[in-house]
């Protein structure tokens, strides 16, 4: 979901945003067609790979040598696009959405080559082995790990959130200053946040310090994008009354603000004592990747595709309406039986009896889970629901939406 | 061993330092700037980029 689904999004609003507030086309006539096909083939082959067998056998992004070594030229040449389209711009400002897209774009180049240093035992054999060894490996894959969920899952839809909610709502961003202020500090921050995945582990004990710190510190600006991606609706707001894709942007908004609520409270040693390697972390990480990048990439799209078709709205907003709904209701039934779910995992990990021994052997653990998996089966499918009803009614849109009248130049009114 | 103070490690140890005092003054700079009374006619402007293009 993250590197497909997510990945693709940020493609086609990158290549959007970035025109649009530049003034100009894209550079390159196959350049950019070369990112998009080349991006959806990595994912072709890191995918099949998985179901071969085929892995570097670690927690995260473990695509073998090839996968990565593909992966790296494909987004060499979307910084490139990225760039010169930026360089040859018309408009003398580069909009804050553009910051965070160009983050993103080179923040993961460096993530994926620090990440990947392997070594192929054989020329035409798909195994590899990592140059880091031990504790450092594991440091790493955290710190790509954490600045994956950072700069691609925050920075890049922060990007959309940028540029999309000011658009729909027909409002200035809230506050420019602002925007700077928490973009810099976010780049300053996230970086070192990594070693929070590995508290009570071999990494040293100031390293973890270190990485709680300045996942505290994170909230700031973190908070800063969500207060201004929400103000930004001033003298806006009874428009999500009428306007459900508007609405969907909003709520993403939303829950970015309690997920980086709870991210770093998690981080805090005593907390993740009780929370780490249960189920709340998935019910932290869905809040996330469904509540914030699936509503604000949904909110993109419906935006996006009337625009790209030269649509003069979706095909229906009702529909829009019972996604809104339905995909809601599958994130809070997901994300709250995660949460109890989880917390009664730790909760009975810890419980000794009365002679020190452990109250519950795992299997107990599992069974007392079991209720809340059936709850979360039954949050994913609604939200997977939602989501077939938006491919529905973009696919209507393009099929038999009504067209945009272009009027000549010559018969427009005079503003 | 006691590490001893030498030119080599003195070296390392003030590149590895200075990047805090150097990060700090740099995050403050740009706070400067984005306050800066001056700018923000242009900030304003900007704010409402989506809103005019073609």
């Amino acid at each position: 979901m993250i590197f497909a689904f997510g990945g693709n999004v940020l493609l086609a609003t990158s290549f959007y945003v970035v025109q649009k507030s530049c003034h100009v086309r894209l550079a390159g006539y196959l350049a950019p067609w070369f990112v998009v096909v080349g991006y959806n083939f990595f994912i072709l082959i890191a995918g099949t790979g998985y179901l071969l067998g085929v892995t570097q056998g670690k927690e995260y992004a473990e695509p073998e040598w090839y996968s990565d070594l593909w992966l790296t030229i494909v987004w060499v040449v979307y910084l490139l696009v990225f760039l010169v389209t930026i360089i040859k711009r018309k408009e003398p400002h580069i909009f804050v959405a553009n910051w965070f897209y160009l983050a993103m774009i080179v923040t993961i180049a460096v993530l994926h080559l620090g990440n990947n240093p392997s070594l192929p035992v054989s020329f035409f054999g798909s195994k590899s082995y990592i140059a880091w060894g031990g504790i450092q490996d594991a440091m790493f894959q955290w710190w790509y790990g954490h600045n994956a969920v950072g700069f691609f899952l925050t920075a890049g839809f922060l990007a959309i959130m940028y540029y999309f909610i000011p658009k729909r709502a027909e409002r200035p961003v809230y506050s420019y200053r602002l925007s700077i202020v928490h973009f810099w500090a976010l780049i300053f921050l996230y970086i070192w946040a990594g070693p929070h995945h590995l508290h009570y582990t071999a990494l040293p004990d100031w390293t973890q310090t270190l990485g709680m710190t300045f996942s505290i510190m994170l909230w700031m600006p973190s908070w800063g994008g969500m207060i201004n991606g929400l103000m930004t609706l001033s003298g806006a707001w009874d428009k999500l009354r009428t306007d459900p894709v508007l609405r969907m942007m909003v709520v993403s908004v939303a829950f970015y603000g309690m997920s980086t609520f709870e991210g770093p409270m998690m981080s805090i040693k005593v907390v993740n004592s009780l929370s780490h390697y249960t189920d709340w972390t998935i019910g932290h990480v869905h809040s996330g990747a469904l509540g914030w990048v699936g509503f604000v990439s949904f909110g993109a799209l419906y935006c996006l595709v009337p625009w790209a078709w030269n649509r003069k709205g979706l095909y229906s907003l009702k529909l829009v309406n019972w996604h809104f709904w339905i995909a809601t209701l599958g994130i809070v039934l997901y994300i709250s039986a995660m949460w109890v779910s989880g917390i009664l995992q730790g909760l009975m990990w810890r419980a000794y009896t009365s002679l020190g021994f452990l109250e519950y052997s795992f299997i107990e653990t599992v069974e007392a889970m079991h209720p809340f998996y059936i709850i979360r089966a039954a949050g994913g499918a609604l939200f997977l629901i939602g989501a077939l009803i938006m491919a529905y009614n973009l696919w209507m849109t393009v099929r038999v939406g009504e067209q945009e009248v272009q009027m000549p130049v010559a018969l427009q009114p005079a503003e | 061993m006691k590490a001893i103070l030498t030119l080599d490690n003195l070296a390392s140890g003030l590149v590895t330092t200075i990047w805090t005092p150097v990060f700090v003054a740099i995050f403050l700079a740009i706070i400067a700037y984005a306050f800066w009374p001056r700018n923000k006619a242009g900030f304003d402007e900007a704010a409402s980029l989506p809103l005019r293009e073609e």
